[in-house]
């Protein structure tokens, strides 16, 4: 565990950039430093590798001071992450990965198999081994960045907003990827952003800090959403933490209707609808869905898919949370959401009522699945 | 006559191809006091240059050295040691390894300081010595401005050497200072243009010394 104790940083024009923060951070768990710029969150992950020296106040690594061991020492058994991933550009990408074992004192054969083992871990075709880090996107040079201060296996990572320079598509793929890892390796990471959402998609504990280094809350990102600390917490958190919780209630104990779902060549007697339903779901021969019809519209045996309505993003029991469950329902021109299986086959409906209910249910149990979140 | 006249009628001439004053010992002359300028120069330039430009201090000091170097009349300077210190290969070195030591300087300073800071971040956060990053991590970086800094020196001292010839050193400002004395136009066009393609010279070799020191992943990128 890294115990950050009543550290404070002042810097020497009198600015103050971490004020008397305590914090544990546990092992083998993301821990996200969130806040606004000049909040300090950088400032306290560098003191961690002692980038920075506190002004006062002690870091523990297990219980002991980080500065009981040489720097250089200490920092090697750290991973580093950057933003910018700060790659040495006149060496090649395994070259590059295999920076800290070489440091260590490993050989050179030895070190470069190791680098090739994590760009398969990281994401990365082998076949850029032997590039040169301005040959690859700026998301590829970010997983060898990764790569890198994985090489030596340390058992902590110190990651300096890693993903804040690349596009929104490439950033969702490498917090995929980051979260598929930590699964795998278990480390003790700690990840600095001033994106909130990213804080609460990979954080397994979030410390929401405010201008002046001063902690604001401390807690798992569904306590954060449930119960923001104060104002200044709860506008950081934006305007939508009400719909972003759902993020941590699963969607496996909504009632799916399966008869308004109907094959594309039904017979006429099952292209009614019931009652309360005023559309049918058609699927085609595979399961999938088409599209939605209303039944006077529908003539057995020459179905038009193109002329059905959107049935929108449909969701996945079980692995989607409420909120994806109400965005498809939200989104869909006839109010109901599509549930299908893993190959994409459609396995009932439920309409926005119903999501609401349980909705309701759920804030009213308190349950919350943090995987769900994922 | 023209002046490939003077060229052909110099190159051609039998008798300067060998003994004291032909042109193998003129030219030998020259590249060995060029090349020990430029030595001493880098001696002094590129540790300094390094060192500043790796802490990012001492900027402003090093542009006022090199200001003060360049506005030096190389000449005057010649002429002034000479005075001080009477004829010889000590002499005449110091105005040329004041000449070259400014662009190395300064060069190798900035070199280092546009350096990318998030590798060298990233280095330090790896646990690297500081010596090791500066080599390691920065000069291989640098090294295609640090080199452009040393030819232009060599270029300067290859062209300025002639004036070693003043204090009786020979090289190929011989050709150029007894051939004016001489009215013989043919030895200083002929010394001239040996000069000029010593200097060619000098630029083929720091492009051949780039090629083979520079990282591909270094030298594409830019």
């Amino acid at each position: 565990m890294i115990r950050i104790d009543q550290v404070t940083k002042r810097y020497a024009d009198g600015t103050v950039a971490v004020d008397r923060l305590s914090l544990d951070i546990p092992d083998r768990a993301i821990t996200v430093l969130v806040g606004p710029s000049g909040c300090g969150k950088t400032t306290t992950l560098r003191m961690i590798n002692r980038m920075v020296e506190p002004s006062e106040g002690t870091i523990l690594l297990d219980g002991a001071d980080i500065r009981d061991q040489p720097v250089n020492t200490l920092r090697r058994s750290m991973g580093y992450v950057i933003q910018n991933a700060g790659l040495f550009q006149h060496r090649t990408i395994l070259d590059n990965i295999a920076t800290v074992p070489r440091l260590l004192g490993w050989s050179k054969p030895k070190a470069r198999e190791r680098a090739a083992e994590l760009m398969g871990r990281v994401g990365l075709d082998t076949a850029l081994a032997k590039r040169y880090p301005y040959q690859l996107s700026g998301g590829q040079q970010q997983r060898v960045g990764v790569a890198r201060a994985l090489a030596a296996d340390p058992p902590v990572l110190l990651m300096d907003e890693p993903f804040s320079a690349v596009d929104p598509i490439v950033r969702k793929g490498l917090q995929d990827e980051l979260l598929r890892i930590q699964d795998e390796l278990g480390k003790t990471i700690v990840f600095v952003t001033h994106d909130i959402d990213e804080a609460i998609k990979l954080g397994t504990m979030v410390a929401v800090l405010r201008t002046g280094g001063h902690l604001a809350q401390y807690a798992p990102p569904a306590e954060l959403l449930t119960a923001p600390a104060d104002a200044f917490v709860e506008d950081f958190l934006g305007a939508d933490r009400g719909i972003r919780r759902l993020s941590f209630f699963p969607s496996a104990g909504l009632e799916l209707r399966t008869e308004p779902v109907v094959a594309m060549d039904a017979p006429a007697a099952r292209l009614t609808a019931p009652a309360d339903v005023p559309y049918l779901l058609v699927v085609d021969t595979d399961g999938r869905p088409l599209g939605w019809g209303a039944p006077d519209d529908l003539t057995a045996g020459a179905i038009d898919p193109a002329r059905l309505l959107n049935h929108g993003r449909p969701f996945t029991p079980g692995r989607d949370s409420l909120r994806t469950a109400l965005d498809g329902a939200v989104l869909s021109p006839t109010g109901w959401a599509v549930a299908v299986d893993d190959e994409g086959r459609a396995t009932g409906v439920v309409s926005q009522q119903v999501i609401g209910e349980a909705i309701r249910t759920a804030h009213a149990a308190g349950r919350e699945d943090v995987t769900a979140a994922r | 006559m023209n002046v490939l006249d003077y060229i052909s009628h110099f190159f051609g001439d039998g008798a300067l191809w060998h003994g004291y004053d032909g042109i193998p010992t003129r030219l030998g002359e020259h590249v060995v006091y060029s090349l020990e300028a430029l030595v001493l120069a880098a001696v002094i330039g590129l540790p300094v240059g390094l060192v500043t430009g790796h802490f990012g201090r001492g900027g402003n000091t090093l542009a006022l050295i090199a200001t003060g170097g360049r506005a030096l009349p190389t000449f005057g300077l010649l002429v002034l040691v000479v005075t001080w210190f009477g004829f010889g290969t000590g002499p005449a070195m110091v105005p040329l390894v004041v000449l070259a030591v400014p662009p190395i300087l300064v060069t190798t300073y900035e070199a280092v300081r546009s350096v990318d800071p998030s590798p060298v971040d990233a280095a330090r956060g790896m646990g690297i010595h500081e010596s090791r990053i500066l080599f390691r991590v920065e000069l291989p970086v640098a090294l295609p401005l640090i080199l452009s800094g040393l030819r232009s020196a060599a270029i300067q001292i290859v062209s300025t050497a002639t004036i070693a010839a003043y204090t009786g050193l020979g090289g190929l400002g011989r050709y150029i200072i007894d051939g004016l004395s001489q009215k013989n136009y043919e030895k200083v066009v002929g010394g001239a243009t040996l000069v000029a393609g010593m200097a060619l010279v000098t630029l083929l070799f720091f492009w051949a010394v780039s090629r083979f020191t520079v990282s591909p992943g270094v030298r594409r990128s830019e």
